[in-house]
């Protein structure tokens, strides 16, 4: 079974965020990486590109298909993880700790309309 | 939708809980641990596929040779018996109603296996084909399973498990043995650019062996690696690289097609296309990381589309990204530069030879 962290927000398109001073943290879960299989490229947005809650920020993509990210957040790219650039095989060994893309400049008000790690497990697993 | 069928190892797979997917009408693995993983035992080491879903039509008769040679593109009567040849059969527009592998057992009897997604077009068409000519024509379908076995290991593999020799089976060729009460067929043939056999056999047969050979430690290989195997060796997938819209001499594929020998389905119509080619199949090499996929649009230098991705991957045996494309033929020199659209961005690509990774055929 996928697993689920408390804490985290979740979207229907199987990314997780967390917000601390203004700042989202963004990733994808447990169970879409269990989906997708071996991760074998993440395609990440340039620092500053400014992306709305919802929209496409790049793909995760394993060895026989690409999965558009969509952001769970609105907000300006801050950080992008670039240890997934050289080994995106991470995403499968830790979805949580490795995280993708930082987001500042983001309204706590966005986590409306998503899914806690209950209503998240409860749904897909 | 039609019920998807099942091959004899449709529980083996479940049981090993393998990630299921319909491929040519019927529920097949494509992966079992992990692509990666798979492709690479098949490099290294040894891989066994379940190809159930393939079909098998015999042709028999007097006749049997000339009307082979009459909807087939290479020539079947240059070969011996106990040998296979790969070609395809052409529409008489020359588009490619299916690629197949022909096993000549004689002259009056000749085994064709032929894709899964084309079994019933393809025995409608070797059915009409027949209206001139009086051959038998039975459909083994549903009889035969088939396993792949393939990598450098799989000639010791087999001969250990199954006590079969195999050091003197030639490339593309075929024996019937007697094993366990039944006639089987081993070929020395496969679809990942690999040293490797195919075996056909009744249900049973097919069963006992899958589970003699994972018992032995052999990893299921899915068909998640058999498409990126095929790929970097630059074999054709029907559907992908030939189609009723691209004939074998687009593909690259002309040297299975004899048009030095009598009359067959398609003869006239790819004479003339040689002399007016319009599109090819090219390798393309990605100049910086990304992964293109099929469908993906190819576009020159002015932003005009001018082909499109057939099969694409970050090849997993060496990290480069690299495809198969179908493109206008005045793109189609090595080293031109054209572009892949990839979620709205172009990424400049070299056409390159389309063997991405050396063979390595023991022949």
């Amino acid at each position: 079974m996928a697993n689920v962290i408390e804490g985290l927000f979740y979207s229907e398109s199987h990314e997780w965020v967390k917000i601390e001073n203004g700042i989202a943290t963004i990733g994808i879960s447990d169970f879409a990486q269990k989906e997708l299989g071996d991760i074998v490229y993440v395609d990440m947005p340039s620092v500053g590109d400014s992306i709305t809650k919802g929209s496409e920020f790049g793909a995760v993509e394993s060895v026989k298909a690409a999965s558009d990210l969509y952001s769970p957040v609105s907000g300006t790219v801050l950080q992008t993880n670039q240890d997934l650039a050289d080994s995106p095989e991470l995403l499968n060994q830790d979805p949580y700790t490795n995280w993708i893309i930082k987001l500042e400049n983001v309204d706590n008000a966005d986590l409306a309309g998503l899914m806690d790690a209950d209503t998240y497990q409860n749904k897909f697993n | 939708m039609e019920e998807l069928k099942k091959t004899c190892l449709y529980e083996k797979h479940i049981a090993l809980n393998a990630k299921m997917s319909p491929f040519g009408g019927f529920d097949m693995p494509i992966q079992y641990s992990s692509i990666t993983n798979e492709h690479n035992a098949v490099r290294n080491n040894v891989g066994m596929f379940d190809v159930s879903h393939m079909g098998q039509v015999i042709v028999t008769g007097e006749q049997a040779e000339e009307f082979v040679n009459y909807l087939f593109t290479n020539d079947v009567s240059t070969i011996a018996n106990g040998k296979t040849i790969y070609g395809m059969m052409l529409q008489p527009n020359g588009g490619v109603v299916d690629d197949l592998l022909v096993y000549k057992q004689d002259q009056n009897k000749y085994l064709l296996v032929i894709n899964a997604s084309n079994i019933d077009k393809d025995l409608n068409w070797i059915m009409l084909q027949n209206k001139n000519f009086k051959v038998g024509i039975e459909n083994m379908s549903d009889y035969f399973g088939e396993l792949a076995i393939q990598g450098p290991k799989s000639e010791e593999t087999i001969q250990k498990l199954m006590e079969i020799q195999l050091s003197d089976l030639e490339f593309y060729s075929f024996k019937e043995v007697s094993y366990r009460g039944e006639n089987i067929i081993i070929s020395r043939t496969g679809y990942t650019g690999e040293d490797g056999f195919e075996i056909y056999g009744s249900h049973a047969f097919i069963q006992y062996t899958w589970d003699l050979f994972i018992k032995a430690g052999v990893t299921p290989c899915g068909l998640g690696c058999r498409d990126t195997l095929r790929f970097e060796a630059g074999l054709p997938l029907y559907g992908h690289e030939l189609s009723e819209e691209i004939n074998p001499i687009m593909a690259g594929l002309g040297i299975f097609v004899k048009l030095d020998k009598k009359d067959f389905v398609g003869k006239e119509a790819i004479q003339h296309y040689k002399e007016n080619p319009t599109k090819k199949i090219i390798g393309l090499e990605l100049v910086e990381k990304s992964v293109p996929r099929a469908g993906y649009p190819i576009i020159d230098e002015n932003n005009k589309q001018v082909g499109t991705v057939t099969t694409g991957y970050l090849s997993p045996s060496t990290g480069i990204p690299v495809c198969m494309a179908l493109v206008d033929i005045e793109h189609s020199t090595l080293g031109s530069r054209l572009f892949v659209k990839i979620r709205n961005k172009d990424f400049e690509a070299i056409v390159i030879n389309k063997q991405f990774y050396r063979k390595n055929y023991k022949k």
